[in-house]
């Protein structure tokens, strides 16, 4: 016990001494004799291989930096990080979306990045601009774009083929989606049109948008949900668990709708670019399956979002970590993504994409962006999307009417909204 | 009543009280060299108990008083965090569950019981080759125990199901239906506590002097009434530890529910979530999902002061039924 304590001591003793050193030139560009390792965290198991060429070729420029890519899965990222955050332990250089990035920014979390992309005369233009405003906050830019995802239909052309339905195509309306999903289903075998999944990306926000409804108002203090189009949105999915065109929640706890159409028993799966890397790899989906764009309703709409890296504002090691940051931002890193990732945010590597994923109709995803609209968010988006979550529960079950678990959900939200 | 039973078993070992013998009591006034040597010896252990398990609960007892940032940093709100808790529909659903739990898992008692006692026949075949396969979940992690069973009870591809399926019956959705969720969560537990229970019972019994039996015998008790004069009335001691743990692993039940029912996301999303949530749960989802650290500490101090009441009772009625030696 002793001895642990005292090599324990000892490491805090080297911590110590490397904030100080760190400490000492934190303005200066990173000190070539001094050996660094970055923590980066992200979420994405099917990203790690390419992050990890991406870290390796960031080595090869900066021998005296190596990069340790941490996997934590989707499901505990936020809660991992926001707990790591909290005990000081905060990953060096990490992923992040939109809904958290207010939240992270406004409490200090993360560090503004607005001056070292002057001194580096940095161009942001190169990145969508949708993408580089959701990462900006009270004007300054707190992370850079590292991908963009749109949404789509995957669909399952055997299962199309022997229920004698046409593929679905540019220009199809809510009403073909229907009539497919009519033909489609047979919940005898347990095949079904579609998974109605409670999710807001790939589910939900879309049609709500293609209604003509809102998640929450332009200027982000009003909820949209008790709008009647917004409700529509919301019916179209709670019609198709109705009429037995989507398993249930049951089932889908059970087992998921990627596993389902994944095993043949869903003939369409709402699914997002960053889908192509599982779907390429999987034995089953990568010969069978194809992408389309999204059903058209009121209007034609898709959610558009992507990720930026950000540096945590405790790292020990600013500097080195503005360095991989730049360079994961860079046309460089953006080719190795493109090839064998998501698509890039940087502006004229998406072809690199689109090449890499030949056997899908990648296009669909790319050509989504010219009607997309931004994944809603306020500065606390996790509290009301988990209010999101409890309340339409109810309704996908039937417990209550969509109405009413909608405008319940947006009391709530409308109150979360109010103290932020 | 998994990963917790093993961690709470010598504390309460411990804190069985033996009789003290008024001697003994006696020699406490001569502090000398031997009571320092005493204290010196169990320095270690007090010092690991109050760094790793008395500050955190003080700390957790102060932190219910207080709000927290998104982030850490937190500021005294009073009592409003009990006032909160005292109006929480989820809280008292979550109590509902975990004393529903705790009582149906108490139903492993008997069976434990039941099972060492076939296990203690004299010419039993095999008998190692039973209590090692008993023994099994208990060394098993409980996350993997729950992973096994979450796909043994899969509604469309379970093998429960399947099995149900060749005689004719729709099984339900077992962990995703509300009106099943509960009880599947609770056989697990029993299956999970079984062997480590059955061990407890089988030393009990065999501490047991076979003259008594044989008196027994004699005097023309047959095989029920031995069991019920003898068996049972000498294996109070292990009936009545058992039964402490047993409650105090049923209302801190979380590993089996965090994977099985899920947690965030996923346990909004499950219907059935609402019908086995417990305490503990809550706490985590609390402290680390919803972030509200203040709440959470508040739930676990209710939580704390529940399992004190509960295991005080205990050992009061012990001394109605439980004799030792």
């Amino acid at each position: 016990m002793w001895k642990a304590v005292r090599v324990g001591a000892a490491a805090v003793l080297a911590a110590a001494l490397a904030v100080t050193a760190a400490g000492c030139g934190s303005d200066e560009p990173a000190a070539s004799d001094e050996k660094v390792t970055l923590s980066y965290a992200v979420w994405d198991k099917n990203q790690v291989p390419v992050m990890e060429e991406i870290a390796a070729a960031f080595t090869k420029d900066h021998p005296n930096i190596t990069i340790n890519v941490q996997l934590t899965p989707w499901a505990d990222y936020w809660t991992k990080l926001r707990a790591a955050v909290t005990g000081g332990a905060a990953p060096d250089v990490f992923w992040m979306n939109g809904p958290n990035i207010q939240l992270y920014a406004d409490n200090g979390v993360i560090m503004p990045l607005s001056d070292k992309i002057d001194q580096a005369k940095l161009d942001l233009t190169v990145y969508p601009k949708a993408l580089v405003d959701l990462y900006t906050f009270e004007g300054k830019v707190y992370g850079l774009p590292k991908d963009f995802d749109t949404v789509g239909v995957w669909y399952n052309k055997e299962l199309f083929d022997a229920a004698a339905v046409k593929y679905p195509a540019d220009g199809w309306t809510w009403a073909d989606f229907k009539a497919a999903a009519a033909k489609l289903s047979n919940p005898a075998k347990g095949v079904y049109a579609v998974g109605a999944n409670l999710a807001g990306q790939e589910y939900y926000y879309n049609t709500i948008y293609q209604a003509g409804g809102n998640v929450i108002s332009a200027d982000g203090k009003k909820s949209g949900f008790d709008d009647p189009a917004t409700v529509e949105g919301l019916r179209f999915w709670t019609d198709l668990i109705k009429n037995k065109q989507s398993p249930d929640l049951k089932t889908m706890t059970d087992t998921a709708p990627l596993q389902l159409f994944e095993s043949g028993k869903l003939a369409m799966y709402w699914g997002g670019s960053w889908n192509v890397s599982e779907f390429g790899k999987n034995e089953y989906t990568k010969t069978r399956v194809d992408a389309a764009p999204l059903p058209t309703g009121v209007k034609q709409a898709t959610i558009i979002h992507g990720l930026a890296n950000v540096v945590s504002a405790k790292t020990k090691a600013p500097a080195q970590a503005w360095e991989f940051v730049k360079f994961l931002g860079s046309k460089p890193a953006a080719d190795i993504l493109g090839k064998k990732g998501p698509i890039p945010a940087y502006t004229g590597t998406q072809d690199a994409w689109l090449a890499a994923n030949a056997q899908f109709k990648g296009k669909v995803f790319l050509d989504a962006v010219s009607y997309a609209v931004p994944y809603p968010v306020s500065r606390n988006t996790a509290a009301w999307n988990d209010e999101e979550f409890k309340q339409l529960t109810k309704a996908y079950t039937g417990e209550v009417t969509v109405e009413a678990a909608a405008k319940e959900l947006a009391t709530q939200m409308n109150a979360l909204l109010a103290k932020e | 009543m998994t990963a917790t039973v093993t961690g709470a078993a010598d504390d309460v070992r411990t804190a069985v009280p033996a009789p003290v013998p008024a001697r003994r009591r006696r020699r406490w006034r001569h502090r000398g060299a031997e009571a320092a040597w005493g204290y010196l010896l169990i320095a270690p252990t007090g010092l690991g108990l109050a760094v790793f398990y008395l500050w955190p609960v003080l700390q957790t007892g102060y932190f219910s008083f207080t709000e927290w940032g998104p982030f850490g940093g937190h500021e005294w709100v009073g009592l409003d965090n009990y006032r909160t808790l005292a109006a929480d529909d989820e809280v008292l659903t979550s109590l509902r569950n975990t004393v529903a739990y705790t009582l149906l898992g108490l139903l492993g008692i008997p069976l434990a019981v039941l099972f060492a006692a076939l296990l203690n026949r004299p010419r039993l075949r095999g008998v190692s080759a039973y209590r090692a396969l008993f023994f099994l979940p208990v060394v098993t992690m409980p996350v993997a125990v729950a992973m096994v069973w979450r796909w043994l009870y899969n509604g469309d591809y379970g093998l429960i199901n399947y099995l149900l399926s060749l005689v004719g019956v729709e099984g339900p959705h077992w962990i995703a239906d509300p009106a099943t969720a509960l009880y599947a969560l609770v056989a697990v537990g029993i299956w999970t506590s079984l062997g480590y229970n059955i061990v407890i019972f089988l030393a009990g019994m065999q501490a047991i002097p076979r003259e008594y039996y044989e008196a027994a015998a004699i005097d023309g008790a047959g095989a029920l009434a031995q069991f019920r004069r003898i068996t049972l009335p000498l294996l109070s001691p292990s009936l009545f530890f058992v039964s402490v743990l047993s409650v105090i692993g049923s209302l801190q039940l979380f590993d089996l529910v965090y994977v099985m029912g899920g947690s965030g996301q996923s346990a909004r999303a499950n219907p059935a979530f609402p019908r086995i949530q417990t305490v503990v749960h809550l706490f985590y989802d609390k402290a680390f999902y919803t972030n509200d650290r203040g709440y959470a500490a508040a739930i676990v101090m209710a939580l704390l002061v529940l399992i004190v009441t509960l295991t005080a009772i205990q050992f009061r009625l012990q001394k109605r039924w439980v004799h030792y030696g």
